[in-house]
């Protein structure tokens, strides 16, 4: 940690409002953007945490989780950051061999995701099935990849290399059809609108009436029914499953107050923190039992498997999964 | 010590001195990538196919804005109309609109669900599909339509009122306007608008990438994208970096050897007048390019303004701190652009080979956004807390992004009031100051607050480095819309998207009404 600059500006912002104190403990987490904006989590887990810890936590935030690992990497060992909140299981290998991660060395209770998690560098704080949302009225919802491919059914999704949803989509495909991926992605060609940087751009199209379907969560009709009281969005099941994007955190090597951090990553999956991720993130909480969900939740619609690579399947399979993607796209 | 021909001024010396400066901070960052990558990674195929496609988007963007906009500045040229002043403002909305706002309008009219597909639908037509090349394309027409016909209308302002007046005094017939007139001023001013343009549109990320359609459609700057954030690559990144900055040089070099200096001579300054040889066909088709430029370029306003102004009163307070926090920004920003634009312009304009100099403007439009900002945060990071910088450097480089726009219009003009009152001032003895105020600056007014009032609206609309750097509490406006994006909150994010629209459209406004007056006149 780089303690004269960190010096320099807490002495100054001391002097400018005269309230912090020089002894407060600073925990940096850098998250990805929509995680720490009014309507994300941060707010609410600043709160609780600085109720438990006697510390200062400050978000740091970035574009979304692969912009927040390129980030970290360029900031090496010189970084601030003390914990890194929002990578996924598509990045975490990156992430542990670029030599970031120090072991977290909490042994989680009450994990309520669908697989069994047992990794040293991470702890999921979130998860959710990635899902085609529709509106609740289309005709002949597909049922599986296959049945999207031979409809005339039209879909926006995002760039694998710009985003983690586009990623997740392709592993989706590479996890549910192996070597049969590429003539999925061929059948898949003509029902592709468009291809967004990123999920917030695909979603307002699909919004705007652009596309019948989007590539998003199966939690997605949560927020129109909740929040807006909206319950004409549902997701389409696919028969062979839907792919599991989980959202982890870990201990950075650079953490200058290791036992605050792994003070951080007990709290990430107590109730304290959970409790916010619901009808913040719009994801499902990693560690909280499906009767303290939000009311609505009951509603949404629950794949008949969960697919997901491990952390290394994932690493391996990932530019082979894009150089498909990119040449069945580009005839 | 030998005495110079011509004295170096002040002035020239704090031009030089900038010039230098910019250079550094535009390819110092693109160095420090390099330096951190240790050196250049190979392309791929795909980067290659990258490279062709921006090539070719970006060429056929430049020729179709261009040419499309010679019918509009000329109708503009020789009209005097009711609102002419609000036309010309608002049509340059689309320039200075964040990418994704204005994708948001073109899609109400064109998309799929749009009112033009509902229109063709309705009377049986079939319906015509945006995305792909030619929605590229539209897209970056709408955008850069207006900056051609801007560019190109000062050129056709800065012919003199006493050479039209001669004009009509020797009969000449409107092909002897465009023969004498005309000609010369589209040679001139055509292949630097179009250059500028190309340069634009090669950087292009999100357009190309919503409505591109797909993998085929990608730009180089995605390639930097990807291989920055996905693979980490900074040799790659780098590398490509270098290649934009080649396409640049290269395009620089091409559109110089067909531009030519048109030379009126001088004049004293009094309002245009009536263009000669007009007949009932000029005035007709002056109004059908005109209509025609007016309803592509403010339907898709319309639309966006009316999806999203209802929610603008409901906007958080977080929205309203951000929209502030824009606008200081936006000040800032210009003010530092046109304090490095001046001494430059009028260096350059000084000389007699201006090239060189000139291609240093053009640079950072065609650096990459995100080689800049990851270069300068591999620079800040050794010294000081690149995220507690994040709104000055967000500022620097959104000057450094105006600077070429302030040039274009400020070169031009500077030469002209060098060739027409530089030697009168020579022969009173007046120098620096003087000479600047009285001489040079009058005539400087109506690209100063043009180039300004882009500045501005720049910066308003930027979501480059701010996205790289950005800290808690120091969220822009485009910034915050995102997010409300990203939070599902779409009604709030088209709120946002009005409220920046018309900040953006104020802030150019006021700048460019200085320097509007004989325009509007």
């Amino acid at each position: 940690m780089n303690l004269t600059n960190t010096t320099i500006i807490a002495a100054g912002l001391t002097l400018l409002t005269g309230a912090a104190s020089a002894q407060t403990p600073v925990l940096t987490v850098y998250t990805y953007d929509s995680f720490n904006s009014e309507w994300g989590p941060g707010p609410g887990v600043e709160f609780a945490f600085e109720e438990l810890c006697a510390c200062d936590l400050q978000f740091t935030s970035t574009g979304d989780g692969a912009a927040l690992l390129a980030r970290l990497r360029l900031e090496g060992a010189r970084s601030d950051a003390d914990i890194v909140l929002g990578l996924d299981t598509n990045l975490m290998t990156a992430a542990v061999e670029a030599g970031l991660m120090a072991e977290h060395g909490v042994t989680p209770e009450g994990l309520t995701l669908p697989i069994a998690w047992n990794n040293p560098h991470f702890l999921p704080f979130d998860w959710g099935y990635f899902a085609f949302v529709h509106r609740a009225d289309m005709d002949d919802v597909p049922g599986s990849f296959e049945e999207l491919a031979a409809s005339d059914a039209s879909i926006v999704i995002q760039d694998p290399r710009s985003s983690t949803p586009g990623l997740g989509l392709l592993m989706w495909v590479q996890n549910a059809y192996g070597d049969e991926a590429a003539a999925i992605w061929e059948g898949l060609a003509d029902n592709i609108v468009t291809v967004t940087p990123g999920w917030s751009e695909a979603y307002g199209l699909f919004l705007e009436g652009e596309a019948d379907m989007v590539l998003s969560y199966t939690t997605s009709p949560a927020y129109h029914l909740i929040a807006e009281e909206d319950d004409s969005y549902d997701a389409a099941l696919f028969s062979e499953g839907h792919y599991m994007q989980i959202e982890v955190g870990g201990i950075l090597q650079t953490a200058d107050t290791p036992a605050l951090a792994q003070q951080f990553m007990e709290f990430m999956v107590s109730p304290a923190f959970q409790n916010v991720i619901p009808e913040t993130n719009w994801m499902y909480p990693a560690a909280l039992p499906a009767e303290d969900l939000p009311e609505g939740f009951e509603t949404l619609m629950q794949p008949s498997a969960a697919l997901i690579f491990t952390p290394e399947d994932a690493a391996s399979a990932r530019d082979e999964a894009l150089a498909i993607w990119q040449n069945a796209l580009s005839q | 010590m030998a005495k110079r021909a011509q004295p170096i001024t002040l002035t020239q010396m704090i031009g030089g001195a900038f010039v230098v400066l910019v250079i550094l901070t535009i390819l110092g960052p693109l160095g420090a990538v390099i330096y951190r990558a240790e050196g250049f990674s190979g392309l791929r195929a795909a980067d290659w196919a990258a490279v062709r496609f921006t090539l070719l988007q970006a060429v056929l963007s430049a020729l179709v804005s261009c040419l499309a906009a010679i019918p509009v500045a000329r109708a503009l040229a020789r009209r005097r109309f009711r609102g002419r002043g609000a036309y010309i403002s608002l049509m340059g909305a689309p320039f200075i609109l964040p990418v994704i706002v204005a994708v948001m309008g073109l899609l109400a009219i064109f998309g799929r669900a749009g009112w033009l597909n509902a229109a063709l639908e309705a009377i049986g037509a079939g319906t015509i599909e945006i995305y792909g090349l030619t929605g590229v394309v539209l897209a970056h027409v709408f955008l850069n339509l207006p900056l051609a016909t801007r560019l190109l209308l000062q050129a056709w302002l800065a012919v003199p009122a006493e050479r039209i007046r001669l004009a009509h005094s020797l009969n000449f017939t409107a092909s002897d306007m465009r023969r004498h007139f005309e000609g010369p001023l589209l040679r001139a001013t055509l292949p630097g608008a179009a250059l500028v343009i190309f340069l634009i549109c090669t950087t292009s990320f999100a357009v190309a990438l919503i409505l591109g359609g797909g993998p085929s459609a990608t730009t180089v700057e995605l390639a930097i994208y990807q291989a920055f954030q996905f693979d980490f690559d900074l040799g790659r990144a780098a590398l490509l970096g270098v290649i934009q900055v080649a396409i640049c040089v290269g395009a620089g070099a091409i559109a110089w050897r067909f531009a030519s200096a048109a030379n009126f001579g001088g004049g004293l300054d009094r309002p245009a007048m009536h263009w000669p040889g007009d007949s009932p066909l000029a005035r007709l088709l002056d109004r059908a390019a005109l209509v025609t430029a007016g309803v592509f370029l403010l339907l898709p306003l319309a639309a966006v303004t009316g999806q999203g102004i209802g929610a603008i009163s409901g906007l958080p307070p977080s929205t309203w701190e951000a929209a502030l926090r824009s606008i200081l920004l936006a000040l800032a920003s210009t003010a530092l652009a046109v304090t490095l634009a001046l001494p430059i312009a009028l260096l350059i304009a000084g000389k007699a080979s201006r090239a060189g100099l000139e291609g240093v403007g053009l640079l950072s439009i065609a650096v990459s956004p995100l080689v800049v900002g990851t270069g300068l945060f591999i620079l800040i990071f050794p010294v000081a807390d690149p995220v507690a910088l994040s709104l000055p450097i967000t500022g620097l480089v959104n000057a450094l992004v105006a600077l070429p726009f302030l040039l274009r219009a400020l070169i031009p003009a500077a030469v002209q009031a060098e060739a027409t009152q530089g030697r009168l001032a020579d022969a009173l003895g007046m120098g620096g100051m003087a000479r600047l105020r009285h001489a040079i600056l009058p005539r400087l007014r109506r690209p100063l607050g043009f180039g300004a009032g882009l500045a501005a609206a720049f910066s308003m609309g930027d979501l480059g480095v701010i996205a790289l750097f950005s800290a808690q509490g120091q969220e822009t406006l485009p910034l915050e819309m995102y997010r409300l994006f990203g939070s599902y909150r779409t009604n709030d994010a088209q709120g946002a998207a009005v409220l920046l629209m018309a900040l953006s459209l104020g802030m150019f406004w006021m700048f460019d009404r200085g320097g509007r007056v004989n325009a509007a006149s």
